[in-house]
């Protein structure tokens, strides 16, 4: 869960990382009334869960309250990314003597947490890496063990560092590294992280991301920023179709739905399982020419209204011509449940089974019990001799062919023959 | 022979008396597993299937009077760390975590223990290790009877990102006449016990291993990691042949190329650890990669078998 700019902030002020005196403001007003308090100039930075801010004019100086004002009325109104501000933040113009980059991120090979510093702050810190190895200093520190000053005094050393900076930025990059741990993030920045012409450091921005999983244990940290249980901080809106199937999902325990159709908009549902063969599944669709509807998984093993569920919404998708039901091959889920609420769905919607069902393929256990009920209903399945690169292909086959008035001819013909 | 697992392992399961655990327990006994106890906090004194129910992981040592080899970790995400910890402390050395959505810093402290005590953690997220028609440990394969369909006995290693793909590579490879000596589901998760990287070694020492198949998503570096320890262990350095060198060749396939699409950024699908995070991490860039390092990646499973035979056929 990404934490916006003006709560990534309070968040390294409790870890005791100095802040400016900014203010933070939903209202034009309210940016104004901050700006008096700070009596100074000031910068107006609009508050989204998303980056290039700058490069969209969601960032901008002002030297008046009235100003700041005029800009925050502006930045409100403005979409970045696809993305509309929650407020914005307004800022203390620093005199700034240096700006440099901290941040812990997880290193998964190492399995250990980094620390991340660099004396070229204020620009993507990629890029400094890219561009000025020898600006970089990193360093790992223990999941176990107690972190100590030596080792973040170690990776600022490391870019050359020295003196009373060296003595002033140690303790920001280890609070950094013990609130990265204390509250489970996936990432800690502080870019950039400002020197003062007084010598003092402040955190002048800060992207925080806190690992989803933890949540529940960090409730009262959230509670106090003001962040519900139910504000999950997708990358986008969820749709219709995704909180359906999300809602479907949570009220029966049985088996593990889902369903996202963010950058989809073709004419195949799917009603696919689980994580792996999902994956496996969507690009033998893609790749043989198939345009997928959706993207889901079935995983467990879900009850008949549940799978009818799922079914039910990938079918009143528009656009959606028939749906293809496939699973790699499966332990526990009932395969004969699966078909029976696939089938239901087809039949809550009058749509031929036969018709709208374009292949099912889920090899399992109890698949002889699905095969009998597929049977009644003219659906087209197999089992594991068929791959399930060939079942995706079977079912785009049959998508165009129906697109096809020709052959959609035919099929009735048959179908009435 | 195999790895990690064979025919007088003996292990326990944490967790046995919730409902999935107790359909594990019956299905590796049936399999020829042999499970020494199981622990559930507060029900000692009940038994699984025959197995006896401790309260602690010492509980089952004393009973015993004997450390068993393993433990299958299958509690809530809230209590796994503390199991785990806790198999690791009485010395058991391999705990197989089938529990998802732990927070990947519970893993890594895990993790950081076990590499202090020389233990080894597979998973979390994962089904577990399989040693066709001698044992596993997890629910990889189904029940016995199922996992005996899929799974043959014969010479090629599978690891997968991907529990369920585990079961269809190996049926795959069944079906083509490729039996295979020891199938571990890894985990789908950003952070995990045993990389590709780190189980390769193993499989390298195996003597009944001769060619191996991966499962790979975008996300991560593990991929990346595999190519590095391919190159520091063959080519230059230790040609084929060579005392040391890397001999086994590897089949990988890649799924969720899909992801690669521009709306798809900062999406996670399927696992935890799908989610792409920079320019290293997407299908295009692993297969590229993958490829220059001499391992082929397939589009299709029903591939596998085929190049599978071609590689064992050149190194042999």
């Amino acid at each position: 869960m990404r934490f916006y700019e003006y709560e990534s902030r309070q968040i390294v002020e409790r870890a005791g990382v100095p802040v400016t005196q900014y203010g933070y403001a939903k209202t034009a007003d309210e940016a104004r009334a901050a700006a008096e308090r700070i009596a100074g100039p000031v910068v107006i930075k609009s508050q989204v869960l998303t980056g290039g801010r700058m490069k969209a004019g969601g960032v901008k100086f002002a030297d008046t309250p009235d100003e700041a004002a005029a800009h925050a009325a502006e930045i409100l109104e403005l979409e970045i990314n696809g993305h509309m501000p929650r407020g914005v933040l307004v800022d203390p113009k620093a005199e700034v003597a240096q700006e440099y980059y901290a941040g812990i991120v997880w290193d998964p090979t190492q399995k250990q947490p980094m620390m991340l510093f660099s004396d070229m702050g204020g620009i993507d810190i990629e890029q400094v890496a890219e561009e000025h190895p020898d600006h970089v200093g990193r360093g790992h520190f223990s999941n176990l063990l107690p972190f100590s000053d030596f080792q973040a005094k170690q990776v600022i050393a490391s870019v050359g560092m020295t003196g009373r900076e060296l003595n002033r930025a140690t303790p920001v990059l280890t609070r950094l590294a013990r609130m990265f741990a204390d509250y489970d993030m996936t990432l800690a920045e502080i870019n950039p992280l400002a020197r003062l012409e007084d010598g003092s450091f402040v955190a002048l921005d800060a992207h925080m991301e806190m690992e989803d999983e933890a949540r529940p244990r960090h409730r009262k940290l959230l509670e106090e920023l003001g962040i519900s249980e139910d504000d999950d901080r997708e990358a986008y809106e969820p749709s219709d179709f995704e909180r359906n199937v999300a809602a479907i999902d949570s009220a029966d325990h049985r088996g593990v739905i889902q369903g996202k159709d963010h950058g989809f908009e073709g004419n195949i549902g799917l009603v696919i399982g689980a994580g792996g063969g999902s994956l496996t599944l969507t690009d033998a669709v893609r790749n043989q020419g198939g345009r997928p509807a959706n993207y889901s998984e079935i995983g467990g093993n879900p009850s008949v209204s549940k799978a009818c569920g799922l079914a039910k919404q990938v079918l009143q998708k528009d656009g959606v011509e028939k749906i293809a039901v496939m699973m790699s091959i499966v332990s526990n889920t009932r395969v004969d449940i699966v078909a029976r609420g696939v089938i239901k769905a087809c039949l809550e919607l009058d749509r031929d089974p036969g018709e709208t069902i374009a292949i099912f393929r889920i090899p399992g256990a109890w698949e002889e019990e699905g095969f009998k009920i597929l049977d009644r209903y003219g659906i087209e399945y197999c089992d594991r001799s068929v791959s399930m690169w060939e079942a995706a292909g079977r079912a785009v086959a049959k998508v165009q062919g129906s697109a096809d008035p020709d052959a959609s001819g035919r099929e009735a013909e048959e179908a009435s023959g | 022979m195999s790895i990690l697992l064979t025919e007088s392992t003996t292990f326990i399961v944490q967790g046995i008396t919730g409902r999935e655990a107790v359909n594990l327990t019956r299905e590796c006994l049936d399999f020829g597993s042999k499970i020494v106890g199981g622990v559930t906090p507060g029900r000692k004194g009940r038994d699984v299937h025959g197995v006896p129910v401790f309260d602690t992981v010492g509980q089952v040592v004393e009973a015993n009077g004997a450390i068993p080899d393993g433990s299958v970790v299958t509690v809530p995400p809230a209590f796994t760390k503390d199991a785990v910890l806790e198999a690791i402390e009485a010395g058991v050395k391999l705990v197989v975590i089938v529990t998802e959505r732990i927070p990947r810093r519970d893993v890594a402290q895990m993790v950081e223990l076990a590499n202090m005590r020389e233990a080894r953690i597979i998973g979390p997220n994962c089904l577990g290790i399989m040693v066709p028609g001698v044992a596993k440990m997890g629910g990889i394969g189904g029940p016995a009877k199922d996992a005996a369909k899929a799974y043959t006995p014969g010479s090629v290693g599978i690891m997968s990102r991907s529990g369920g793909m585990t079961t269809e590579i190996a049926s795959t490879l069944t079906a083509a006449g490729l039996g295979q000596s020891t199938a571990v589901s890894i985990g789908g998760d950003a952070i995990i016990g045993s990389t590709y990287a780190e189980l390769m070694p193993l499989f390298e020492a195996d003597d009944q291993t001769e060619a191996i198949v991966i499962y790979t998503e975008p996300g991560g570096r593990m991929e990346a990691q595999l190519v590095e320890w391919r190159e520091t262990n063959q080519g230059a350095q230790r040609p084929v042949g060579a005392a040391g060198a890397a001999r086994l060749p590897i089949v990988a396939f890649m799924a969720g190329r899909f992801m690669d699409d521009e709306e798809m950024k900062g999406m996670s699908f399927g696992h935890a650890g799908t989610i792409v995070e920079g320019k290293e991490d997407t299908a295009t860039e692993k297969i590229a990669r993958l490829e220059s390092a001499g391992i082929p990646v397939v589009e299709r499973i029903d591939e596998i078998p085929d190049v599978v035979r071609d590689k064992l056929g050149v190194t042999a």
